[in-house]
């Protein structure tokens, strides 16, 4: 018998695309406080992705990934976090990280500055992974100390389309469901591994069924509602706490923009076309039908986000631009806890240099 | 009243065994993990016991995936554990060479500390014993030239007990090459207590003041015997074990070619962009006036281990030790 992926993993919808709520039970647990919360949030990241790619095209930041369209995948799951949980990011989640972290010290690692990859104080955030689905396998592995030291803490690891093509994406969720580590993998499935379209990626209809492999819980969703990312991460952390082992979310989205600053997207697909028919189902438009609708929308509040969000990005760049100068003793102290003595003569030979010691 | 520190008289692969056992017992976060270690003791016996010990919470068994291993052991190892993770043999480590290089390596670096990662990563290394394809490799210039990696291969019990040990106490990640040739080759006095070997000091095993002979885990019998047959011939050598692999013990071979003059260096690895083009060039560094012959590397040749039926063609021998030491001296 032929099975039904698609009727096994239903795109979980909890708003649909005009803002109206499709399971009207989720009311009791969506306040005018938490709707503001997401939607402060959301433009917040919108505003900083924006800022980050202009400042790129200044001069000012080096290469850049943008996550415009996925915001509402990345902060709803991620603002679902307790305080205290770890946070395994890519280069392209930095709404998640920010989100969670609270901090934008990440905008400094695109300037070519190490003290971005720096967790915000207290904050167990690893810095963003570039090889691709290698920090699977690491989270597993941070979700199998917590079970050994019996810690309630729980972990989520965020990764995309190309990622569950490597091996270590295997590797990461088959230790996990082993060891049932309290992890959640969240897949935000932007359909593009920069230019490689999804069809190519895989022959499978969607992410979460692989999970079926694993025996660990599936869920698809809409990854631009953000409440479907908010909760199902939510009960996802929770299962994960409750020793019910690891889950695999697929947040279906969409990245507008280019995979960096140094991509074209032109070159692989009608972006204009594409983007039309995307903007249509905006993660930031939907929320805002939503609250309109659900009597949750003040302008005047909302144009005091806007500019609440505005200078505090500001404030983000301006503590990145006046940074003092990157330290030359931060190529050699960080290898080891203490320096080789090959490091050492290797610094002391170099500082020598920059002396003019002859 | 005088205590003499109890000893018992072990194999390398009982010593490392013992290593593992006095870390278990020392650090209730040491965590031994790796394909058929627990139950099974490992296909060489090294974890033989321990998981009857320490319970399947602190010696398991995982699933047959090296990347799968040392990546969660990454993670354990960021998160307040200290994993021994065990890959069956060297020349299965590759799967998860990425995990080491771009994760274990770089994690203390990339976050300037704020993640560190105390992992040891135990492997049987080289040839010598009739195994398949692929488990003979040598390759551990892969990984000294791997920034962010710490590198040890003991060549005797007390050595193996003391560096494991320093390993695990080591907070950045170490490699720790066993040479399965001689884990159950000699027995040795090792101390029951816990002791440690200073990681990064080479050893002297003879002396001598015409030719330094420096070697290091499976070679280092073949040194010696070298040696031996040198001596005979009224050529005194010193022959240094290093014992470290990174960093490497750059005080020992200055001082000793300082004095003899002469070196011959022997690895089974492949000698293009093997160990031993590291160690002439610290004798370069800090010798090249003292020198009286140029430095003689006896070594695998460019080629993967050989099938076995050919294998000692490639593994140097004491008798194509002897000749380089007879080469140095009559140059």
């Amino acid at each position: 018998m032929k099975r039904d992926i698609q009727e096994e993993f239903p795109m979980v919808q909890i708003m649909d695309q005009n803002g109206e709520l499709i399971d009207k039970s989720y009311l009791n647990q969506i306040d005018h406080a938490l709707a503001q919360q997401f939607y402060r949030q959301l433009i917040c990241m919108r505003a900083f992705d924006q800022k980050a790619i202009n400042l790129q095209r200044q001069g000012r930041l080096g290469t850049y990934p943008g996550f415009e369209g996925q915001e509402a995948a990345q902060v709803g799951s991620a603002l679902a976090l307790d305080e205290d949980d770890w946070m395994l990011p890519t280069y392209r989640d930095h709404a998640a990280s920010i989100s969670f972290g609270k901090s934008y010290t990440i905008l400094s690692s695109w300037n070519g500055r190490v003290e971005g990859n720096l967790p915000p104080k207290g904050k167990n955030i690893l810095p963003p992974s570039v090889p691709i689905a290698t920090q699977l396998p690491l989270a597993a592995g941070i979700a199998m100390a917590n079970k050994y030291k019996n810690s309630s803490q729980a972990v989520i690891a965020y990764f995309g389309d190309g990622a569950t093509s490597e091996g270590d994406f295997h590797e990461g969720l088959n230790f996990a469901s082993v060891f049932q580590a309290p992890v959640v993998f969240f897949n935000q499935n932007n359909q593009y591994a920069i230019s490689t379209p999804i069809w190519r990626q895989m022959n499978s209809k969607t992410i979460a069924q692989k999970s079926i492999a694993y025996e660990i819980p599936g869920i698809r969703i809409d990854g631009n509602d953000i409440f479907a990312a908010y909760f199902e991460t939510k009960k996802a952390l929770e299962r994960a706490r409750n020793g019910e082992g690891p889950s695999l979310i697929e947040a279906v989205t969409w990245r507008y923009g280019a995979h960096t600053t140094a991509d074209d997207p032109t070159k692989y697909r009608n972006q204009k076309k594409e983007n039309e028919k995307h903007r249509q189902n905006d993660p930031v438009t939907r929320l805002e039908l939503f609250m309109k609708a659900y009597g949750f929308w003040d302008e005047t509040v909302v144009e005091q986000l806007k500019e609440e969000v505005k200078e505090e990005i500001d404030r983000a760049v301006k503590d990145m631009e006046t940074m003092p100068p990157a330290d030359v003793n931060d190529i050699y102290d960080y290898m080891f806890e203490k320096p080789t003595w090959t490091i050492e003569q290797q610094k002391e030979e170099y500082m020598n240099h920059l002396r003019g010691v002859r | 009243m005088i205590t003499i520190a109890k000893t018992k008289q072990l194999t390398l692969i009982q010593a490392i065994t013992d290593g593992m056992r006095t870390m278990l017992n020392e650090k209730e976060e040491v965590v031994v993990l790796g394909e058929d270690v627990g139950k099974n003791g490992g296909v060489f016996r090294a974890t033989d016991g321990l998981q009857e010990e320490f319970g399947e919470k602190r010696v398991f068994d995982t699933p047959l995936s090296e990347a799968g291993i040392i990546g969660s052991s990454i993670g354990m190892a960021i998160n307040g554990l200290f994993p021994v993770a065990e890959i069956q043999f060297l020349g299965f480590i590759y799967p998860a060479y990425e995990q080491i290089m771009t994760h274990a390596t770089r994690m203390r670096y990339r976050t300037k500390g704020a993640f560190t990662v105390p992992l040891v990563i135990r492997a049987p290394y080289g040839a010598g014993v009739r195994a398949p394809e692929i488990h003979s490799d040598s390759m551990e210039a892969l990984f000294t030239h791997m920034p962010g990696i710490k590198v040890v291969c003991p060549s005797n019990p007390h050595d193996a007990k003391g560096l494991l040990i320093s390993a695990i106490e080591d907070p950045d990640p170490v490699l720790f090459l066993e040479p399965l040739r001689l884990y159950r080759a000699v027995r040795g006095d090792v101390p029951e207590e816990k002791y440690e070997i200073e990681i990064g000091k080479g050893k002297y095993l003879r002396e001598g003041d015409d030719a330094t002979v420096i070697a290091w885990g499976a070679m280092v019998p073949v040194a010696m015997k070298a040696a031996e047959q040198a001596a005979d011939k009224g050529i005194s050598c010193d022959v240094i074990d290093l014992r470290t692999l990174y960093p490497i013990d750059k005080a020992i071979i200055a001082e000793s070619v300082q004095k003899t003059g002469r070196c011959v260096v022997v690895h089974e690895a492949p000698a293009t962009g093997g160990l031993g083009n590291d160690i002439i060039s610290i004798i370069n560094d800090t010798s090249f006036l003292y020198m009286k012959s140029p430095i003689e590397r006896v070594t695998g040749a460019d080629v993967h281990v050989p099938f076995w039926a050919l294998e000692e063609h490639n593994i140097p021998t004491p008798a194509r030790v002897t000749d380089a030491i007879y080469k140095v001296i009559h140059f």
